[in-house]
């Protein structure tokens, strides 16, 4: 660990006003960029901690729910508005990671959450995330874990968290706050593709904040979220399917899905719900499904199986959510 | 007083079951157990020491090659470093298990990704590990080999080679010839490696987490140059070894270097990632089974080819076919060993080499001829126990594989088969069971213990024998207790000191046996010592709660001490009781596995292991090491496996959130049945190894039971979703 400085914000102004800098990052609850600065992968001269700034209330918005940034994956994901009407996120949230890391890891952080990739974590090897220009270790290397949608030559890299994925399925907005001012974002557009610039993860511009994510209001059907992975628990995303999906008079009429562990950013493809929505449930219709989801999709040898697999489990998914029998 | 004994006949006089105080197989709770869960047993580097400097390893980020140079200005000028060493004494890799001497040195010529070569010493943690990772150094690289697959290989052991297998496998009515592989696995003990060396001016003295010390003392002693009466190792707890602490490691030899060049103590704690990247490896396996049978399921031949891997001028070949020795029948028999060398860190002993993952292959190679035939699996088993070894013909000192396999199969309730697999579904899980035997070849070593009679009445157990998590403050109070009349709790126990008289060491299941025969023998001569002080033969004295009685009357061992000690070593040495006879501890494993119809995600849903290891010392940590061999069978089956880089040949997976052991979640309960036995010929106290056996098969278990389950049978270790989905679209 280099030295650093640390801050602690004492509003959000001033947060701003330091991670502003380029060589300061913001702290919340540090799963994650402490793990990293151990690793010397982050290397800040300044920590701000915003650890203090009323941020951590769940409330009511309009028919929606407002999360603040500084909730923890724990109280998200026993909050009552939650466990009742978003029950895909309460899901996703219990799907990762561990009870002490969800203790601390808030809903800012989280989303910020940095990728797994084994040559990211290592600064022995390239990585064109961590030090751009320096190669992609991965491409020809340990791909297990790697991405097969909107990989680019730059970096295979996926985004590994789970909340995202059922919150990019819901459609909730992330609010952000910078010097200039104050922004909304949807989740589905707040991660980016790798690109040429891999070194940023998402949209965020220097000095902005995560300040809290916004669900809108609640829809019937039925919530999904499927996570596979060898073991059972404290294990990220083989692929995972965030799902819901309703059915009126044998048709789906609502197919909201978004999917994890396949690429730089929760993966949502609207021709999905174009499609499935007004059709009657079928295995034929599934693969159709998966047809789309998967057009482009690119393997890198040892991940090549994740095709297959994201195959069978969004038609796992979709005949759990319709009734269909395999 | 001292007494020795060479083991060289079956001791079957089973004194243990005649002694009065009914402590041993009692499922006494650790004496130590409270001071581990509430954090106060101080584990290696946790020890307080005054004026402590802090050394971090710097490891190299090349496959192969020397150190040409290293800018120590570069970071000395940084805030808090103190040296930078680099001394042709630090070793890179760890010793072998009772290797007995100095590693391979020096440390500068790199022989595998992320060795060790130099320290740097900080007056804190921090600045240590930044400058560390900022130490500018210049290599002269090599190329080397590092895919195991792709170079030649050469005999790691003379094969055995009886009759002709080819032609048994082309007359045979049944055969099965099947390849299957296995990864590399790591031992993933909690406790990373760590030391606090202190320096005198003369001697040395080092807190290590470390399992066998009398040979990590020379081993120590020799890599530094130092005579081995300067050199003192503590480990009095060790937060799990499971095979990588048997020898001496890097981070200790670093830190006494450090600690006698600096003349201040060095601490020396690897990282997590160093812990991967540096220490011992199992190697990865790729094992050819052939199984001959006649029409009545008897078999003809049995062959078992395995390759494994090591650096160069690495001796340690991974035993993979030490239990196709004499686990089953097979006139025509060939089981080879080949090594290939490559380039990833050193392979040694991960918890129980050799048949940790050479049993498994072998069960699931069972399976299939099972099938086959058309019998039960178990059946097979049991018309292929052979009467004696299948080449040396010595005699089985006690076997209880057939009543493992059957009390295991009504406890587990198994069902009778043939049948065929994708029998049962529930929702998108296919169900489905298996079954397999267990064995582990049973070893003791040299070991002394010294046990004395305090004036107060209660015992005192000393040796250098270390407690890697097993219970051997347990087990050794049991022994003593037992002997001597007393309650475990009045008998204190001290370990892990090499100024206590040597004993085995923890490694290879070997310890209980050893160092409890060490204690044994020290008893066995304090009796003696208490029988003639009151005048009677031994044998007629019943020591019970702090009392002999004879006939005729009782004293209180308080009374008979009379304000003095009694004092004696044990000495116990294996001898030819264990050459004459074939000493093995056996069992079987039966497994109830769901796999997901659509993602090939495979989980435990409950395991039963009926075992059979001698005598049972203690229920509850016998139970504690069965569960966690099984556990270890789970994530061996299921999970387990180091991923190398295929360009640059580093491990790429080298944490816990990326190596995945089993977490709570993969473990359902599991059922343990433990058939006592009692093997003379074992150890004078009638007890086999237990710490392994628990891992000896049960993978192939779980990979039989997979396919009972979806009817896909897989033939790579660990079975992750992706292989077994694989295999289902075979089906």
């Amino acid at each position: 660990m280099r030295p650093f400085d640390y801050q602690r914000a004492e509003r959000l102004e001033h947060a701003s006003q330091l991670a502003a800098d380029s060589e300061t990052l913001p702290l919340a609850g540090g799963t994650n960029l402490i793990d990293l600065m151990k690793l010397q992968v982050e290397t800040p001269q300044t920590l701000v901690d915003i650890g203090r700034l009323s941020m951590g209330e769940i409330a009511e918005e309009g028919e929606g729910l407002r999360i603040g940034a500084l909730a923890t994956n724990t109280a998200t994901a026993a909050h009552p508005r939650v466990r009742a009407d978003y029950p895909v996120l309460a899901r996703a949230i219990l799907a990762g990671a561990t009870q002490q890391l969800r203790n601390k890891a808030t809903t800012g952080g989280n989303l910020c959450q940095r990728t797994r990739c084994y040559y990211f974590t290592n600064i022995d090897q390239p990585c064109n995330k961590r030090e751009p220009g320096s190669g992609c270790g991965a491409i020809d290397g340990v791909a297990r874990l790697h991405g097969i949608l909107g990989t680019s030559p730059q970096c295979i890299a996926t985004y590994p968290g789970d909340m995202a994925v059922a919150m990019a399925a819901l459609d909730a907005t992330v609010e952000i706050t910078g010097e200039s001012g104050e922004r909304s974002v949807p989740v589905r557009d707040f991660h980016r593709l790798p690109g040429d610039t891999p070194e940023k993860d998402n949209v965020l511009e220097p000095g902005e904040i995560i300040t809290a994510v916004t669900l809108p209001a609640p829809v019937s059907g039925k919530h999904i979220y499927r996570k596979v992975r060898e073991r059972s628990s404290y294990a990220f995303a083989l692929c995972s399917v965030a799902a819901i999906v309703d059915m009126a008079e044998g048709r789906i009429t609502r197919a909201d899905l978004a999917f994890g562990g396949l690429a730089h950013k929760p993966w949502h493809d609207p021709r999905i719900a174009e499609l499935l929505v007004d059709s009657e449930p079928s295995l034929a219709l599934f693969d159709k499904a998966a047809d789309l989801l998967l057009e482009g999709a690119q393997g890198y040898g040892e991940n090549d199986f994740k095709i297959p697999l994201t195959r069978r489990t969004l038609t796992a998914v979709l005949c759990d959510a319709t009734g269909v029998e395999a | 007083m001292s007494v020795h004994l060479k083991q060289d006949s079956v001791d079957d006089r089973n004194v243990l079951d005649k002694t009065g105080q009914g402590v041993i197989g009692e499922p006494i709770e650790r004496p130590e157990g409270l001071l581990k869960v509430t954090g106060t047993a101080p584990y290696a580097a946790e020890f307080k020491i005054p004026d402590c400097l802090e050394g971090v390893l710097v490891t190299a980020p090349i496959l192969r090659g020397k150190v040409k140079s290293i800018d120590r200005d570069a970071v000395l000028s940084m805030p808090g470093v103190v040296a930078v060493l680099s001394d042709e004494r630090m070793t890179g890799r760890a010793a072998q298990g009772m290797a007995n001497a100095a590693p391979f040195q020096p440390a500068q010529d790199v022989e595998y990704w992320g060795q060790p070569v130099a320290l740097v010493v900080a007056e804190s943690f921090e600045e240590a590990r930044d400058a560390a990772k900022h130490l500018p150094i210049e290599y002269e690289t090599e190329e080397g080999p590092i895919d195991p697959a792709a170079v030649e290989t050469s005999p790691a052991q003379d094969p055995t080679r009886q009759g002709d297998l080819a032609q048994a496998m082309n007359e045979a009515a049944h055969s099965v010839d099947v390849t299957i592989t296995t990864e590399g696995h790591a031992s993933a003990a909690m406790e990373p490696h760590a030391a606090i060396a202190q320096w005198d001016g003369s001697s040395l003295s080092v807190h290590a987490s470390l399992q066998m010390l009398k040979f990590n003392r020379t081993e120590l002693a020799d890599s530094l140059g130092l005579d081995e009466s300067k050199v003192r190792l503590l480990s009095p707890y060790v937060g799990g070894g499971f095979g990588s602490k048997l020898g001496i490691s890097q981070e200790a030899v670093a830190a006494s270097i450090a600690a006698m060049e600096l003349g201040r103590p060095v601490r020396v704690v690897m990282s997590r990632q160093q812990v991967f990247q540096t220490i011992m490896r199992r190697t990865e396996t790729q094992q050819r089974i052939r199984l001959a049978a006649d029409a009545d399921g008897k078999l003809t031949g049995f062959g078992h080819e395995a390759r494994i891997s090591n650096l160069p001028n690495e001796d340690f070949p991974e035993p993979v076919i030490q239990s196709s020795q004499f686990l089953y029948a097979g006139e025509n028999r060939l089981l080879t060993l080949d090594m290939a060398r490559i380039h990833r860190m050193t392979a040694g002993s991960v918890r129980a080499p050799g048949e940790a993952v050479g049993v498994q292959t072998v069960e699931q190679a069972m399976d299939m001829l099972a099938e086959k035939i058309g019998i039960d699996p178990i059946e097979l088993r049991l018309k292929n126990l052979p009467d004696q070894h299948p080449v040396k013909g010595m005699p089985y000192s006690s076997r209880k594989l057939a009543e493992c396999l059957q009390q295991g199969a009504e406890a587990f309730g198994w069902e009778k088969r043939p049948r065929k697999p994708r029998h049962t579904r529930e929702g998108e899980w296919w169900i489905g069971t298996g079954v397999a035997s267990a064995a582990r070849i049973h070893a003791v070593v040299e070991a002394k213990a010294r046990v004395s009679l305090q004036p107060d009445g209660t015992g005192m157990v000393e040796s250098d024998m270390t407690d890697i998590g097993t219970g051997t403050y347990s087990i050794l109070s049991q022994i003593a207790g037992e002997m001597l009349g007393l309650e475990p709790k009045d008998v204190l126990v001290r370990l892990g000191d090499t100024d206590f008289p040597p004993g085995s060491g923890s490694g290879g299941s070997m310890g209980a046996s050893s160092t409890g025969s060490a204690v044994f023998l020290a008893c066995e001569d304090l009796r003696e010592q208490l029988a003639r002080k009151l005048n009677v033969e031994p044998a007629s004295m019943v020591l019970k709660d702090g009392f002999a009685r004879w006939d005729g009357g009782q004293k209180a061992l308080t009374e008979l001490l009379d304000g003095d000690e009694i004092t004696a070593t044990g000495h116990f040495e294996p001898g030819d009781s264990t050459e004459d006879n074939l000493v093995s501890s056996f069992g079987a494993f039966f497994a109830e596995v769901a796999v997901n119809h659509w993602t090939g995600e495979s989980r435990v849903r409950r395991m039963t292991g009926a075992f059979g290891f001698g005598r049972v010392l203690n229920r509850r940590t016998a139970r504690s090491q069965c569960l966690g061999g099984m556990t270890w069978c789970i994530g061996n089956a299921l999970t387990e496996s180091l991923l190398f880089d295929p360009v640059d040949g580093h491990l790429a997976n080298c944490d816990l959130a990326e190596y995945h052991v089993p977490v709570h979640r993969d473990v359902p309960d599991l059922q343990v049945l433990m058939l006592e036995e009692r093997d003379g010929a074992a150890s004078p106290i009638q007890a086999k190894g237990v710490g392994e056996l628990g891992l000896c098969g049960g993978a192939g278990a779980i990979a039989n039971a997979i396919y009972d389950a979806c009817g896909a049978r897989v033939f790579e270790y660990p079975m992750t979703p992706d292989r077994v989905l694989a295999a289902l679209e075979r089906v």
